[in-house]
């Protein structure tokens, strides 16, 4: 399809603009729209962005560097057996490329992004800096009231610095934004698992990356332009095998390297990049009968962005699964996207990852599930193994339908 | 001199010092209380003793006790796995089984004993866990190591969500949320499996046991203020935090354990005696250091001689303040037994922010009057690696007190670059003595 005559390129090319960015020169425009507004950025992996957007904050997830980010500075603050999102993170801290944030919030995603914290509190003294503990109890007066309480205290200190008062119409407004636009993210990522060749995984990714810097309401309309043109674009399907992509919740594997993925017959139809904006299934319950959730209350729009993570978080390898079976939710979504196998891509040194995957591996072995695995860098510049790697994995499927 | 290797030191469960003829009384009744625990460990499935698995950062000790119910400590086995010259085998038997290379050595190797049989310190089979009681304290590898326990034991589990304190300060938010978990979910847990109600009066004695303990082993840290040191507070003061870092807080053993300790090293200090080494008594004092990072335990021995060969001191460390920072004047409160657990859990070192950890060493190397400092930086841990150049060149700046940094692992021997090591480590020592030449201390 060339570029030419594919109506959605358009799209597709301002949100690859928008990855291009490393200095935000979106989120500079929007702050210049409205003059004494804070842009936050977020780390991955997940932080409620209507918290944010509710106090007239944008929320901007930061992903590092990629690819294309010359790491001088940041390799002076990590030792080599650490993962390389901080280290870009923080060399475009040093080198200006975030001065368009107020500040960071960092999510208890793990240790590294843990300390990193604490070394942007020293580093950047002059910026908001927060670490936000995200319970790993899930219970209402446990996990629950704790979070909550989290989410005031963010909420109070960026009020503190500028932002307007959490109010609950306001959260209302910011709830009802994002509801919509997940509809329309669950919409994408419906059209990808059922044609694949509509809206390929680089495609989605491009899309729904755009979301980390855009505010909720002109991410919407992108993405609602963007399958309206979908459904219409000339494309035709290939004989690819059906595969989930999954451990690339954190550090991004470069554009390339998915793109290098979709050109090795594999039809990527899920995967958990960005995690962040998908974090929840479903919507935020606002008002919705959850059953006792006592002390929280759905009808307040706070306890409902609560109860979205307490209780509608997805399973990944940075929350807690307690009684359930390790992997079970990857073997359902396997059976009910109707995929042939599991890439596990995970990048190096992230421990989160990295030890979750023996007991995928044990899942979707016991579930006769087909996968491969391999470990990358967000500066990866060779794909060729990976691209033989995939290759093959295909071909197996394909043939034997097990890799 | 009788030296022992840590291979002849197998069926005992505390790192033996090599200098087995300066025991003192103290290592002989922590060798004996080890022993008599591990033994009783041994028959507990027989005696219809419940096991609960846990962690020592955090640990809720005092808690498991009042439930009548002991412990296993799977980090206290992957070190003595290291120090027996086992770790090397179980850690690549993991990586065979699936395990990645970049993640924590001290899991690859619990799981590689775990798929080995599970003979623990003592050469005989650790029981199967009852509960794994999963206190999730300054780092997150622990949650990922029980999930991947449960899948192998099947037994229940038992979350305690500690926040870290990115602040370095505790607020009422986040104690009263740990008292929560522990009222809702923890002693409910404890009480299931043990299948009695938890014994409060026993838990309020125990607390109260281990603020004597604790009081005594901060005076043992103090001692090393004193010049010369009496103490090693790394090397040394891993043996120290053996009995209250393990299955000891809150028993009348630790009481009289730390008394004893204390006495000892108070009569050193009276005599201006140095610490004991692995080759015998160290002195006359040259150096004297703090060390942030965990210690490598595959060659643990060749790791302190490099010190102690140089008449190097380690004055204070924060491997040693994992499992509490009782010199930052915290004791277990037996009035208010769940607050002050929380406390605890709270309070342990690598659950304070980076900026926190920082002042801490700052302290130290002030307050104990270090020459120097070194970072053992730990491929295995990002909970205390990542962030560590950030350390050094801060204390750098704020001491001027130069630092040292070096690169090993906790338990994978393939990560102990010894000649490089020592090297670095000279070089080190070198630049401290021309310091000091030049009258810069
Ligand atoms: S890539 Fe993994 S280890 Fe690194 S910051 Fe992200 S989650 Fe943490
Ligand atoms: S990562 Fe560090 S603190 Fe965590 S279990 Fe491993 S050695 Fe212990």
């Amino acid at each position: 399809m060339s570029a030419n005559t594919d109506p959605c390129a358009p799209l597709l090319a301002r949100a690859e603009a928008l990855l291009e960015d490393l200095h935000l020169g979106t989120v500079s425009a929007w702050k210049a729209a409205n003059p004494g507004s804070l842009a936050i950025g977020i780390m991955p992996v997940f932080a409620p962005r209507p918290l944010f957007e509710a106090i007239g904050v944008l929320p901007v997830n930061i992903y590092g560097g990629g690819d294309r980010v010359d790491v001088i500075k940041g390799d002076a603050y990590y030792q080599s057996y650490i993962c390389h999102i901080p280290r870009s993170t923080i060399e475009m801290g040093l080198g200006g490329h975030l001065d368009a944030l107020d500040g960071m919030v960092f999510p208890s995603t793990c240790d590294v992004i843990r300390n990193l914290s604490g070394m942007w509190r020293m580093l950047f003294p002059q910026k908001y800096s927060s670490y936000l503990d995200l319970p790993q109890t899930f219970e209402a007066p446990l996990g629950g009231l704790f979070y909550r309480h989290e989410l005031n205290r963010i909420a109070a200190e960026l009020a503190e610095r500028g932002a307007k008062p959490l109010t609950e119409d306001n959260l209302r407004v910011a709830i009802a934004n994002e509801n919509e636009r997940r509809g329309l993210l669950a919409d994408l990522a419906a059209l990808r698992a059922k044609e694949p060749w509509r809206v390929k995984a680089s495609e989605a990714y491009l899309l729904t990356r755009a979301g980390a810097v855009l505010p909720c309401v002109e991410h919407t309309a992108m993405l609602r332009d963007f399958l309206a043109q979908a459904h219409v674009r000339p494309t035709r399907p290939y004989d690819n095998v059906r595969v989930i992509v999954l451990g690339a919740f954190c550090e991004q594997p470069p554009l390339g390297l998915i793109r290098t993925l979709e050109r090795s017959g594999c039809d990527l139809i899920d995967d958990d990049f960005q995690l962040g904006l998908t974090t929840i299934e479903g919507n935020i319950p606002l008002d919705e009968d959850l059953g006792d959730t006592s002390p929280l209350d759905a009808r307040s729009p706070l306890d409902a962005v609560v109860l979205s993570y307490t209780m509608r978080g997805q399973a990944t390898a940075t929350r807690y699964i307690a009684e359930q079976v390790k992997g079970k939710a990857l073997v359902d979504r396997v059976r009910s996207l109707n995929a042939e196998g599991v890439i596990l891509a995970a990048p190096s040194f992230c421990d989160p990852a990295l030890l979750d995957q023996p007991m995928i591996e044990q899942a979707l072995a016991d579930a006769q599930i087909p996968f491969t695995s391999f470990k990358y860098a967000e500066n990866s510049a060779q794909f060729q193994t990976i691209r033989e790697q995939a290759g093959a994995f295909s071909d197996s499927v394909k043939l034997w339908g097990a890799a | 001199m009788n030296t022992q290797t840590a291979e002849t030191q197998r069926g005992t469960a505390a790192p033996v010092r090599a200098d087995a003829a300066a025991k003192d009384a103290s290592q002989n009744r922590q060798k004996e209380m080890l022993a008599a625990y591990f033994e009783k460990l041994t028959r507990a499935k027989e005696a219809g003793q419940k096991i609960v698995y846990t962690f020592v950062p955090g640990n809720l000790n005092e808690l498991i006790g009042a439930a009548g119910m002991m412990n296993v400590l799977p980090e206290i086995n992957a070190l003595q796995s290291g120090m027996r010259g086992r770790s090397g085998g179980y850690i690549t038997e993991a990586e065979k089984a699936g395990h990645s290379e970049d993640v924590c050595t001290y899991v690859k190797c619990d799981i590689g004993m775990m798929l080995n049989g599970n003979i623990g310190p003592t050469g005989t089979k650790l029981p199967e866990p009852d509960l794994l009681l999963l206190s999730y304290t300054g780092c997150f590898t622990f949650m990922k190591w029980f999930e991947l326990l449960r899948e192998h034991y099947k037994c229940p589990v038992a979350m305690l969500h500690v926040p870290y304190q990115p602040e370095g300060r505790i607020t009422p938010d986040m104690k009263q949320y740990i008292v929560d978990q522990l009222e809702k979910s923890i002693i409910p847990a404890l009480e299931k499996v043990s299948g009695r109600k938890l014994d409060r009066e026993d838990l309020a004695r125990r607390m109260a046991l281990s603020a004597q303990a604790e009081d005594d082993l901060v005076a043992v840290w103090e001692s090393a203020k004193h010049k010369p040191s009496p103490i090693d507070g790394y090397f040394g003061g891993v043996y120290y935090i053996g009995p209250i870092f393990s299955a000891f807080r809150g028993t009348e053993d630790a009481v009289a354990y730390y008394r004893e300790l204390r006495s000892e090293v108070e009569a050193r200090m009276a005599l201006g005696l140095g610490p004991v080494g692995p080759d015998g008594p160290i002195g006359p004092e040259r150096h004297r250091l703090v060390v942030e990072g965990p210690p490598n335990w595959t060659s643990f021995f060749d790791f302190w001689r490099m010190f102690s060969r140089e008449n190097a001191v380690v004055c204070a460390s924060t491997y040693t303040r994992v499992g509490g920072l009782y010199d930052l004047g915290f004791r277990h409160d037996y009035r208010d037994p769940l607050a002050s657990l929380a406390e605890y859990c709270l309070g342990c070192y690598t659950n304070l922010g980076l900026p926190s950890r920082i002042n801490l060493l700052e302290k130290y190397i002030k307050e104990y009057e270090a020459d120097g400092f070194l970072i053992n930086s730990v491929k295995s841990c990002n909970s205390f690696s990542a962030g560590q150049l950030l350390i050094l060149q801060e204390l750098e700046k704020r001491t001027g007190v130069p630092g040292g940094f070096i690169e090993s692992d906790l338990v994978d021997p393939r990560y102990f670059g010894k000649a490089n090591i020592d090297n670095r480590l000279q070089s080190y020592f070198q630049m401290l003595d021309a310091r000091k030449a030049r009258g810069y201390v």
